[in-house]
């Protein structure tokens, strides 16, 4: 069986730096920064008061204020994006198209606020007084839900859940539901509203939130000496798949091209890479075979990189063994530098980004990397942004239960 | 002090996401505001915290409009 080219033609993005893709775009491009003090609960007992929130959202921008009442803002976000990325990709969804469009859609959390203020409902008010929105309101799945019935979307639809690799993994699968010919259209991503208290105490619990609050900014520094783990963000982003072939034919503008995916399982620790990355090196070696590439063809990765003391080094020291003498003469970057960490996120915005650097032939840069640790000893593109050729690319995203994928992206010929 | 009418129609406005001017008495929830199966569930809890009461499920399915709503708190204040 032919395997079918699969191409991007529209992209969607809610993020703490803005409410869309291309205000998000370029405030990244000057290597602004999204993170801030925490303001929508009292910090004061928590040793973490930073975060990347989503401040600019106005939900009746994108959403019937009814159905929104039924959403946790996750779901909001994630409606927001994919609803962004629809209208980028100046897609319509008639009848022929709708059982042959479809949705990949996950969160790695879900609906954490809902939850949290639904058991200090029902522990005060007893069982009786739990909403019958409720479920649907706090399950991952329910962006793609909504979604099809949004727009009539009745391909494919699924959501799937590996911590910080969701989003990364939901593009990837929607990419080979298209390339097997399961579908023609897929919108894929990821969303967040991990921010919730219950959230912060649990990743803090974790020692895995960077405790920078004095500097909130400069919080988020992968390969950076001084980096003391990552900063949570909200947020949620989205990709329109299609086939090159469905693309062509409606004369769609294609922004890159999904060449290569792999997935990988550390097998090791809950929350720890190995120390040999030997996760993240067969989730890339496999990202490349499956594209067709020699190492030496790659000029870009986005990287997993979020500023967390052990996963940084093991990611660059993974990318110097898989790509040897070239791993000198290719550019890293880590987005979350500046959009902090949006967990599931995090793999789709990061698609999204990948995307948008080979179409404009740029690289972002990593914010904050002012002393390179031991280690470390790659180009991170440091402090600004820089042009330059992008004719392949990988995006890295490793999850907590060592779920790893990567993503390969070429530029569209 | 609201009647128990315009305390209804309030609840009925604000869980269904209708204009005051969309509602009458004769309004079924389901067929003229627009309410799936799981609003309906949500607006009898709301109607039983703004009233302070306890709606049994079978009674909660007969309430289908505005009228038998408040027909049922009259009944049960």
């Amino acid at each position: 069986m032919n395997r079918k080219r699969v191409v991007i033609t529209g992209v969607g993005a809610i993020t703490p730096l803005a409410s869309g893709f291309q205000a998000t775009w370029d405030k990244l491009l000057e290597g602004q920064s999204g993170i801030g003090l925490i303001e929508h609960f009292d910090t004061s007992s928590y040793p973490v008061k930073i975060c990347g929130a989503v401040n600019d959202f106005q939900v009746a921008d994108w959403l019937n204020p009814k159905d929104a009442r039924k959403m946790d803002l996750f779901l909001q976000y994630g409606l927001a994006a994919s609803i962004e990325a629809i209208q980028n990709a100046g897609l319509e969804v008639d009848e022929a198209l709708s059982p042959r469009a479809g949705v990949a859609f996950g969160s790695g959390i879900g609906g954490i606020t809902t939850i949290e203020e639904t058991v200090s409902l029902l522990e005060k008010k007893g069982p009786r007084r739990v909403s019958p929105f409720f479920i649907p309101s706090s399950i991952t799945n329910m962006v793609a839900g909504w979604l099809s019935m949004q727009y009539n979307l009745r391909g494919p639809n699924f959501a799937l859940t590996t911590a910080c690799t969701t989003g990364t993994h939901c593009i990837g699968m929607a990419a080979r539901t298209i390339a097997w010919g399961d579908a023609d259209v897929m919108i894929a991503g990821g969303s967040e509203k991990g921010s919730a208290e219950v959230g912060i105490a649990g990743f803090s619990a974790a020692r895995a939130l960077s405790s920078r609050n004095c500097e909130p900014e400069k919080a988020s520094r992968p390969w950076d000496k001084d980096r003391d783990g990552f900063v949570l963000s909200d947020g949620a982003a989205a990709v329109v798949l299609e086939s090159l072939e469905h693309a062509q034919k409606r004369g769609a503008n294609i922004l890159a091209e999904v060449s290569g995916f792999a997935m990988s399982g550390d097998a090791y620790h809950m929350t720890s890479p190995p120390e040999d990355g030997h996760g993240a090196m067969q989730s890339m070696t496999g990202a490349l075979k499956d594209a067709g590439l020699n190492v030496d063809q790659v000029d870009y990765i986005n990287a997993h990189g979020t500023s967390t003391p052990a996963g940084d080094v093991v990611e660059s020291r993974a990318v110097e063994r898989v790509f040897g003498d070239h791993a000198q003469h290719l550019a890293m970057s880590s987005t979350k530098s500046m959009t902090g960490h949006l967990l599931g996120a995090a793999g789709a915005l990061e698609a999204v980004l990948v995307a948008q650097s080979i179409h404009e032939q740029v690289a972002l840069p990593t914010i904050n990397l002012d002393n390179p640790d031991e280690g470390c000893v790659l180009d991170y593109v440091p402090h600004s942004s820089r042009c330059m050729r992008i004719e392949h690319a990988l995006s890295n995203s490793f999850g907590f239960g060592g779920s790893n994928a990567t993503l390969a992206f070429s530029r569209y010929k | 002090m609201s009647t128990i009418e315009e305390r209804v129609k309030k609840i009925v406005c604000e869980q269904l996401g209708v204009k005051e001017e969309e509602v009458s008495n004769e309004s079924s929830f389901v067929e003229d505001l627009g309410a799936d199966s799981l609003d309906t569930v949500e607006l009898v809890m709301a109607l039983e915290e703004e009233f302070e009461t306890e709606i049994p499920d079978e009674e909660a399915e007969k309430i289908t409009t505005v009228q038998e709503a408040i027909d049922y708190v009259v009944a049960h204040q």
